[in-house]
């Protein structure tokens, strides 16, 4: 206890919110600092784990920082795994015995791929996307494969769709619900991606899970059945429906611990000294506008950014601006900001425009009586964010957005506009 | 994470296409080396198969494919991930050059009358230009085939990308037009005509030229003729140029008319992924181009200089006056810089300042110790001859284009082109390009950073919301082409919000708390 003013602050987990809270904090302060994970010595980003797989990008591309970087910034590294807490001595245990001290903890463990539930989910061939020892296993295993099965409708899914496709394999791929990403996109958008994927020779098959996962001799998938009992052969099964906050070895630490680690607005924990940011947070008043648990990558980043404000002595409770979020379905990129949800509620009302023959659309969640703009979402559009994030401010009208649409262009010089026909469009539209 | 490389071909297209191309380059060689007199239909039949082939396998690699980004196994192949084929392609390209600036005897060029590959190239010249072919007629052609056939290469993978293929079609006009056709054409047409005014890139540094004595006296002997080039000449350097890059950028010209720049954006474009994204090659980088830059000022100054001391005494200004004129801008220069970007000094303005400074030293030693025949210490001739052999061949040449598949494609612009150079210390002052960021959306992939052929860390600035005003940048776009999330946008904007360097990238509310 005597020398935990100048232990280190330790920080558990090295992805984009443990990083983000290191870089930002050491702008202000010289404490030292330790970065502890057992995944990677290094940074790297997550979200571009398939550009390495599919061969764009090679592994160091994926690390933003430079080795030197760290020495440069006198921010320390172990790679290593953290089996316990103990919380009165200020000490953390690694897994080969090893206890070390800590001024303040920073846990930013991230999450786990949810299981299923079916037997034979952890055989060989099975595979979930989330760590880089998965991506490395899948390149291991999928030389000369030839058949897979993709379960879970959301982002990893679809990109692990993308991943396997780009080795000529063929996908099948099963989503619970009855259209794509259904708590987060609407019905049109959700075909027009179901329709690219096809394009693109996904077999995809909604209103669709799996009741059991099967097995050769050797413990080698092969093959599975659906809940309608149709069975399905395959030599390599990707299960990506959705992570849960990795907080499963803090269980005795005596943490409060719902879904994920609980925290306040300043980002504590029940336990002094101890932190949480990230996807293994859990807020425990969450903002109107936003989630308890956001595992999304910018979420992980801003409370980083939060957190390193508060440890440097300007105690900053984390307030999310307007949601915004992206991603991309093979080829169609997806951007959104503001509130827009998949069903509109009984006040609010949506306008969509759609391309007629190229994956375009952009849709518009309004308050109804005032016109007020709540939110959009775009599909093969580039919107600029800054754009965007001061109308959400001001509160603006449609009729006032819409004329000035083009401000909020973000697509590249000589790309085609479409903020007359949007516009025209807006001036058919039946709830304005 | 390693993984095995995917073999070189995945089609019979492909293989048809390398098979045809390959038969062309060999139809093109061997008789050359081989027959005393090839046939005459040789030349035309190995350019064709040649054209074919690439068409051919871009279009098995491409067609029927849909508008995406189609990078998948660039860090795989062995042509683009430094693999055997790069290696072997690299060797070969070094040879080529090194034939065509050392012993272009070796590929049959004799002025007395060509034989080998210059020689099947004589049918075509005469026709084209009324004279026999040299090495350089050969690399021309090549070059520009080579431009056009890796254009059209370039627009089938960029499809649906409207920035990328307008760019393409425009430098791919510029090479054929201007660099190829015209100039032969007026070889033709007046054959007579004065050297300068079959030389169309009239415009220093590019022209480094320019401002020899010759050069110079040939234009103001030439009548008006000559004084239109002259003057033009002065104008696209100290007017137009830094006008158009005032407004777009250097990108203006280095991605969208230079020749160098239309190789490295079609034939180069597979490697592009190969150029250093290191801190430490960005220093080198940064030595190198001021270092470049300061000979090229300083050989031009000099030359001027002893240029104005043999004109007559009646000349609208004399040696002395013209030197201390110039000394007289650069301390204004350095003054302005010093206040203006103060801010800025611990990067690209500290080189600014240094190269200046040396400038100014090596102006008062070029005044005291040049004379008629000799810069400093070195002797002109001699001074051009080794400008030519370290920057002309070695560096544009083997290490520029040779080493694409080892080094990436823009190897030249990045550390050895004056006209880069210039363009970018206008781009980096005082222009309103710049590259803005929806920095907020960044999932800092690497992708922009990865795929940018100057060698950029795109990312480093995306990643922090910070807009991107590099003076190497060449604005090709890629970066904005490849992200995922739509974060990059080229943009010419106003100058007071170029550099942009927020806290934190948008999202968060810290700032406004």
């Amino acid at each position: 206890m005597n020398n935990a003013s100048t232990a280190p602050i330790i920080i558990i987990g090295n992805g984009i919110a443990g990083t983000t809270f290191a870089r930002h904090f050491r702008k202000k302060s010289n404490h030292p600092l330790l970065l502890i994970s057992d995944e990677n010595e290094s940074f790297f980003s997550r979200t571009a784990l398939m550009y390495v797989f599919m061969g764009h990008l090679r592994w160091n591309d994926l690390e933003p920082y430079e080795d030197r970087f760290w020495a440069d910034n006198q921010i320390g590294r172990i790679k290593g795994r953290v089996t316990e807490i103990m919380s009165t001595e200020q000490k953390i245990v690694l897994k080969d015995g090893q206890a070390l001290p800590y001024k303040k903890l920073v846990l930013a463990t991230g999450s786990i791929p949810r299981d299923m539930g079916l037997k034979g989910e952890n055989s060989q061939g099975v595979f979930r996307l989330y760590h880089k020892q998965d991506l490395e296993a899948l390149d291991r295993w999928c030389k000369g494969k030839k058949k897979s099965v993709i379960v879970g409708g959301g982002l990893i899914g679809v990109e692990l769709a993308e991943m396997l496709r780009s080795r000529k394999m063929e996908v099948t791929y099963l989503v619970r619900e009855s259209h794509f990403w259904a708590n987060a996109l609407c019905v049109e958008e959700a075909q027009l991606i179901a329709n690219h994927l096809s394009d693109h020779q996904v077999d995809l098959r909604f209103n669709c899970t799996l009741k059991a996962i099967e097995t050769d001799r050797n413990g080698e998938l092969s093959g599975c059945t659906t809940q309608d009992d149709q069975h399905l052969e395959c030599d390599t099964m990707g299960i990506t429906i959705g992570v849960r906050p990795n907080v499963d070895f803090l269980k005795n630490a005596g943490l409060n611990i719902d879904k994920g680690v609980v925290v306040d607005e300043y980002l504590t924990t029940n336990i002094p000294h101890i932190y949480a940011i990230g996807d293994c947070a859990q807020i425990a008043h969450p903002l109107p506008h936003r989630n308890a648990i956001e595992a999304v990558w910018y979420a992980g980043r801003m409370m980083g950014e939060t957190l390193a404000e508060t440890l440097t002595n300007s105690p900053t409770p984390y307030r999310p601006g307007h949601w915004f979020n992206s991603a991309k379905f093979f080829d169609i990129e997806y951007q959104t900001y503001g509130e827009i949800l998949p069903l509109p509620t009984k006040n609010e009302a949506h306008f969509l425009w759609q391309s007629p023959q190229e994956n375009k659309s952009l849709r518009f969640a309004y308050e109804k009586d005032s016109k007020i703009f709540k939110g959009v979402s775009s599909l093969g559009l580039r919107l600029r964010h800054e754009v965007f994030d001061q109308w959400l401010e001001e509160k603006i009208t449609m009729t006032s957005l819409l004329e000035q649409l083009e401000k909020a262009n973000f697509d590249p010089e000589f790309s085609r506009r479409y903020e007359k026909q949007i516009s025209a469009k807006w001036k058919e539209h039946p709830h304005q | 994470m390693e993984r095995t490389p995917a073999s070189i071909i995945q089609n019979y297209g492909q293989s048809l296409g390398l098979l045809l191309g390959g038969c062309g380059l060999l139809g093109l060689i061997t008789p050359a080396l081989v027959v005393e007199q090839p046939l005459p239909w040789t030349l035309g039949f190995s350019l064709f198969l040649m054209t074919a082939g690439v068409m051919l396998y871009s279009l098995s690699l491409y067609r029927g494919r849909l508008p995406g980004i189609k990078n998948n196994d660039v860090w795989i192949h062995p042509l683009t991930s430094r693999g055997w084929a790069g290696w072997l392609l690299a060797s070969g390209l070094t040879v080529f050059y090194i034939l065509i600036y050392f012993y272009p005897q070796h590929l049959g060029y004799h002025p007395e009358g060509n034989t080998g590959i210059v020689g099947l190239f004589d049918p075509l010249s005469v026709t084209l230009n009324g004279k026999p072919a040299t090495q350089w007629f050969v690399y021309g052609l090549l070059y520009t085939l080579a431009i056009v056939v890796f254009g059209v290469k370039f627009i089938m993978k960029y499809q649906g990308q409207r920035y990328q293929i307008i760019r393409t079609l425009v430098l791919m006009f510029f090479q054929l037009g201007f660099a190829f056709f015209i100039p032969e054409l007026l070889a033709l047409l007046h054959p007579d005509t004065p050297y300068f005014a079959k030389d169309i890139k009239n415009m220093w540094p590019l022209n480094y030229y320019f401002f020899d004595q010759w050069h110079l006296k040939n234009m103001l002997n030439g009548g008006r003729l000559g004084l239109f080039f002259f003057l033009s000449g002065l104008a696209m350097t100290f007017l137009v140029s830094p006008f158009l890059t005032y407004r777009y950028g250097k990108r203006w010209y280095c991605s969208w008319v230079c020749g160098c720049g239309a190789l490295a954006e079609t034939a180069g474009d597979p490697f592009r992924q190969l150029s250093s994204k290191k801190i430490s090659v960005w220093k080198l980088e940064r030595w190198s181009i001021h270092v470049v830059l300061v000979l090229v000022v300083l050989s031009t100054i000099s030359v001027i200089w002893s240029f104005l001391r043999k004109a007559s005494p009646s000349a609208i200004i004399n040696a002395e006056q013209f030197i201390f004129g110039v000394i007289g801008l650069l301390v204004v220069m350095l003054l302005i810089l010093l206040f203006a970007f103060k801010n800025e000094m611990r990067t690209d303005a500290r080189f600014t300042l240094i190269s200046l400074g040396l400038l100014l030293l090596g102006l008062l030693l070029v005044r005291g110790w040049s004379g008629e025949n000799n810069i400093l210490f070195f002797s002109s001739y001699s001074f051009t001859k080794w400008y030519g052999f370290f920057i002309g061949a070695i560096f544009s040449g083997v290490l520029g284009v040779g080493f694409y598949p080892l080094l990436g494609s823009r190897v030249w612009c990045r550390f050895g082109c004056p006209m880069a150079a210039i363009l970018g210390l206008q781009q980096r002052l005082f222009s309103r390009f710049r590259i803005t960021t929806n920095g907020g959306q960044c999932i800092s992939c690497g992708n922009c950073s990865a795929y940018c052929e100057m060698g950029i860390d795109v990312r480093a600035y995306a990643q922090r919301g910070q807009n991107i005003v590099r003076s190497s940048c060449v604005g090709c776009g890629i970066c904005a082409t490849v992200c995922p999330r739509g974060v990059l946008k080229l943009e010419n904007g106003t100058i007071s919000n170029r550099s942009i360097t927020p806290s934190y990238p948008l999202g968060n509310t810290i700032d406004k708390q």
